[in-house]
This record gives C-alpha cells, structure tokens and sequence, in this order.
C-alpha cells in the first residue's frame, strides 16, 4: 500500500527523533511521567515519556496496574460461568465481550444457535457497541478542554443501556449469552423502544459530527498528526477502526463466516486513507451511524422461535481446540478455547483488541509533541481492562 | 485450488453470494504446499478444518523461519502469540465434588490439535488480510531449555505477547530486546499460567460443586447424557 505524502513525513519525523536520541544522547532530557492517575488514560496506564524540549523521543506504556489473571481463572470454572468473567474485559460493551466466547464454544460442541437468537445477539452486540462508541465521542472533548459533547454522550449512552438492562437486566455486565442461544427473549415493547433510541443515538452522532468533527480546533488538533501506516498497523497487530482509518480495508463481521446475522442487513465498511488521529475518530463516528443502520434493519428481520436450542443441563464441552474471534468496538477481540471434554476449558487464550492497538504507543508516539501525546492516546482508543484482562 | 488473488474490491457489507467466496480448503492446503516448499521438513503436522481453521506444527529451531515465510506468504497481520501448557493441573480441574474422595490427579501430558512432545508449546495466530484466512501456527519449546527465538523483529507487536508469554510461563525468546515482566512486580516468584501454579483463591475456598445450575428453556426435551450429578464429581 503506498503512503501518503503526509504519512513519509511523519515517518521521517519519527525516525528522526530516532537519530537524535542517538546522537544527542548527552543532551539534557526530561523524563515526563503521565498517570497512572492521569484524566487522558480512561483508568490505570502509565506512560513515561522522556522529552526533548517539546518533542517526545521516547515513550513506553506501563500496563498491568489492573491485571486480573482471567486467562487462569477461566482454567477453574464451568464454561457457562465464563460469561460473567469476560464481561469484565471491555466494559463498556460488556456483551459483545461474551459473544466470541460463547461462538468458541459452540464451534467445539458443534452446535449453533436458532435463528432469532442470532438476530438477537447481532442486535445486541451492535447496542453494545454503540454504547461503547458513544462514551469516545463524548469522551474526544474533554482530551481537548471541550465538557459539552461528554454530557452528550453519557445523556444519549443511557438510551442504550436501559435497552441493554431492559433486554437482559444487566446495565453494564448482562451476562445474557448461553451456549446454545440466549437466556431469555426480548421483553414486550422492546423492539419499539430500540427504534426510539437508535433514531435519539444517530441524532446524537449528527450532533458530534457537527459540534467536534466541524471545530476547527479539533481537527488541527487531529488532522496529521500520529499518523500509523498500514504496514505498521499491520506488524503491531491494530484491527478494529485504528487499522481501517490506515486504509486497511478488513472488517470481522464482514469478512468472515460466523453465526451472526450481519448479511441481513444492509451497511458499509468505512475506511480512511490518512490513518491520523482524526481518521480514526472519524472511522468510529461513521461505525456507530452503520451500527443504526445494522440494529433498524434487524429490528425487522427478528425471526420467529425458540432463543435456545437443546443443550444439556450441564454442558460438557468435546475435546478440541477452536478460535473464534469478532469484530468487537475496540477491534479484533478473539478467544483460543482448549478443552479437554470436561466441564470446563483446559486453557483459554484471550486476545484483546486493545492489547495490541497500545503496543503501538511507543512507535506513534516518537517525536510527537507533548500536546500530542494525549490526543493520539484517545484516539487510538483503549480500555484498561482490555488491555490486562 | 482457489485463486490466491485478492479480493479487497469488496467493499460493502455481505452480499447474497459471500458464501461462494469464502476460500476452500484448496486454499488451506496451497498455504501448507506453499509454506514446505520454503521449510520443508520443518512442517511436523498440520490440521485442516475444512473451511474453517488451519493449525501448523513446525520444529523448534524453524519457529523464526516459519514466521518469516509465512509473512512473505501475505500473513502480514500479527494477532497474537502465546504458550500452552499441557501438562494436566495437580491440583485437579476444581470441578470435583468437595465431598467425594479425591481423585488420584491425572498427569499424562495429551498435547492437542497437530500433537507434540513437550509439555510447553508456543502457538501464534497470524492473518492474511487480502484473502481473508488465518493460521495457528505451533512449536514445541524444549523441556531442557524454554528459550524459543524472538518474533519481535519479525512482528512489531509480538515484543509485547512475547513479554507477557515470558512472565507467565517462564519461556524465554531470544534476541527479545526488552523480557521485562507486563504485570507482575519484578521481584515475583513463579510463572502463573504454569498449571503447577496454584490458584490460591480455590485452594482456600474450594469450588462448593455443581449445585445451583440455572434451568435452560429448552430443558424439557433436552436429553442430556450428563443429566445425573453423580457422573460429575
């Protein structure tokens, strides 16, 4: 793929700042230490940057103030009671966390769930991630001193969370994925209420769109800068809108054959070709307009039927070894299930999206300014329990 | 075999015919030909679900090699790498009935899918973003020495899940720039995903067994071959 003039120089920039912390070594740095308690890292990641005058020349993220060792405690639980553990990963979209984990185990056992329950999860999962991405939008103000569009967000976020709660009685953590299907139907009313709701939530994207994306301080505060070509998005593993703002065209509910029902609905895949921080901001503001679209459409389609298939009182899952990964708010969220037969899994690998989009963080942020270093942080989008699990 | 060309001229969501398009196993089996003729017989096993996953098992000493061949090969996405350890937990699977006997626990080391004679592997997970088909790629870590080379020169993003794989399994990678611990404080004893590591949470409390299983709506029909609670402790 071939960069753009504006990602070269960038490029260039960066290896640049390469060169004089080699040569200048002697040069009198400073060490700058943000967090681990800091506004700008949505919880407890420290980044130590050592500056030159204004330019950072290095920089390296400190994880792990909020590693919870789930891959360990998955090893002593029955594969239902995993659910309410991976809730715990990304938890803002807390469904959209089981529902590859749920996939997994169904592609071991070998059985898929009914049709309405697909609908239903799809429909969910997208709720989740509207909820998710709403909370960015809102949350890309304040990076730059603007209070408004998060009030915004956290006003017009609850829609969809009492959708979320009324659905599966669960704000945050619903733990309503089964293997098999769903644990319950939707409550009378609801398809009505989400209706209401998505129209409220894609009014709320015109707003942001109009309020940040048209400010002019915004976008020279995005536009250029922390720019990530594909290549590197590639090497460092970015998936999700981080590597479609860099142009590259890849979406796991598009471009995979899983059992959910995205192929009813009519949406776009948007990509971006300038892979700055705006794109990446302007990649989420377009994901959460095709998520409206995706939840209106299906909205319509809910086949009729039971939401659980016949599973076993008490689920033993075949020995074998499956990956199932989905195309989560923050990226590529995906589980390595090994089971052994029994009751529960033997080892289960978690991969999170955000893991992978902050090991970046050293690269896209060498020869940054300072100011910089926030704003390309929220762009690029992480959330704490994403990246310890 | 299935074309190899690329098909990012997709651009808007799944159209009626995506099912057509989805690659073979031709497709699967060409990466495998594709991968020999460049290691050769550093490919132990391979599995193939048709349509649906591919696993490779390459020797130890090709770990670095296969990675390369397969990044040329357009598995240019890194997604993530870890280890695996087989041996089964002394501690047992902590789904016993406390009231039974303990059982005597079981320690014959079964690897998985494309088999493997150590008790410690490393498995990878690369993605070939143009034809839309991932692999999983093995290898055995020897038992004498749990040092593999380093994929952190190959993918950028495997410094970090090499870190983590390190501090959790005690696997060391060489020519790794930087192996400190991701979570754990530096001075920490032990290697936590080792399944000789106790979860010191269940040995104080131990699991109290199935008793509080949550009635399925289908429950009425289901014929459950493990429907009796005595065959689970």
């Amino acid at each position: 793929m071939t960069l753009t003039d504006r990602q070269q120089l960038s490029y260039i920039a960066s290896q640049a700042a390469d060169a004089r912390l080699n040569v200048e070594l002697e040069t009198e740095g400073m060490t700058l230490n943000i967090g681990p308690q800091h506004p700008a890292t949505h919880g407890t990641l420290r980044i130590i940057c050592r500056l030159d005058g204004e330019q950072v020349v290095w920089a390296e993220p400190v994880a792990g103030y909020m590693h919870r060792g789930y891959e360990k405690l998955t090893e002593v639980r029955t594969f239902p009671q995993v659910t309410t553990l991976v809730n715990r990963i990304d938890w803002l979209g807390s469904f959209a966390n089981e529902v590859p984990f749920i996939l997994a185990a169904e592609k071991l056992m070998e059985i898929e769930a009914p049709p309405r329950a697909q609908v239903i999860r799809t429909i969910l999962f997208e709720l989740s991630r509207i909820a998710n991405v709403s909370l960015f939008l809102g949350d890309l103000g304040v990076q730059m001193g603007a209070i408004t569009p998060v009030f915004l967000a956290f006003r017009d976020r609850e829609y969809i969370l009492n959708l979320i709660e009324g659905a599966t009685g669960g704000r945050f953590h619903p733990n309503f994925d089964r293997i098999g299907g769903l644990k319950d139907d939707l409550p009378k009313g609801w398809i009505e209420e989400t209706r209401g709701a998505v129209k409220k939530l894609e009014q709320f994207c015109d707003t942001i769109d109009d309020l940040l994306f048209g400010n002019e301080i915004f976008q020279s505060r995005m536009r250029g800068i922390g720019i990530i070509p594909a290549d590197i998005a590639t090497d460092y593993g970015l998936s999700g809108a981080n590597a479609r703002a860099s142009g590259i065209d890849w979406d796991l509910r598009r471009d995979q054959d899983i059992p959910l029902s995205y192929d009813l609905a009519d949406w776009k895949v948007w990509t971006h070709p300038d892979g700055d921080s705006w794109a990446r901001c302007w990649i989420r503001l377009q994901e959460t307009r095709e998520s409206c679209k995706i939840v209106t459409q299906l909205l319509d389609q809910i086949p009729a039927g039971p939401v659980m298939t016949k599973v076993p009182r008490i689920i033993k899952v075949p020995e074998g070894e499956a990956w199932v990964s989905t195309e989560n708010p923050l990226g590529e969220m995906g589980y390595y299930v090994v089971s052994k037969g029994g009751l529960g899994p033997f080892r289960v690998k978690i991969r999170s999206a955000s893991f992978n989009n902050i090991s970046i963080v050293p690269w896209a942020l060498k020869g940054v300014y300072v100011p910089d270093v926030i704003t390309i942080l929220a762009s690029l989008y992480f959330i704490l329990g994403d990246i310890d699990r | 075999m299935a074309p190899l060309s690329d098909d990012t001229t997709i651009k808007d969501g799944p159209s009626t015919d995506a099912p057509a398009a989805l690659p073979g196993d031709g497709l699967r089996e060409g990466i495998i030909d594709n991968l020999r003729s460049h290691i050769g017989e550093a490919i132990v096993d391979t599995k193939i679900t048709p349509n649906d996953d591919l696993w490779i098992r390459v020797s130890t000493e090709a770990w670095l090699t296969a990675g390369q061949a397969l990044k040329n090969a357009g598995f240019t996405y890194f997604c993530f790498l870890s280890g695996l350890d087989w041996m089964p937990s002394p501690y047992g699977t902590g789904e016993e009935d406390p009231d039974d006997e303990p059982k005597e626990p079981d320690t014959e080391i079964v690897q998985g899918y494309t088999g493997g004679e150590t008790r410690f592997q490393v498995f990878a997970r690369l993605t070939d973003l143009n034809r839309h088909v991932g692999v999983t790629i093995k290898a055995d870590v020897p038992d004498d020495r749990l040092v593999m080379e380093s994929w952190s020169h190959l993918f950028a993003g495997a410094n970090w899940h090499e870190r983590e794989c390190h501090e959790m399994y005690g696997i060391g990678f060489d020519n790794h720039p930087d192996l400190r611990n991701m979570y754990l404080p530096g001075d920490f004893e032990g290697y936590p995903l080792r399944k000789d590591f106790p979860l010191l949470a269940r040995m104080v409390k131990p699991w109290p067994g199935i008793v509080d299983v949550e009635p399925m709506p289908a429950e009425d029909e289901a014929e459950s071959p493990v429907d009796d609670k005595g065959d689970e402790s």
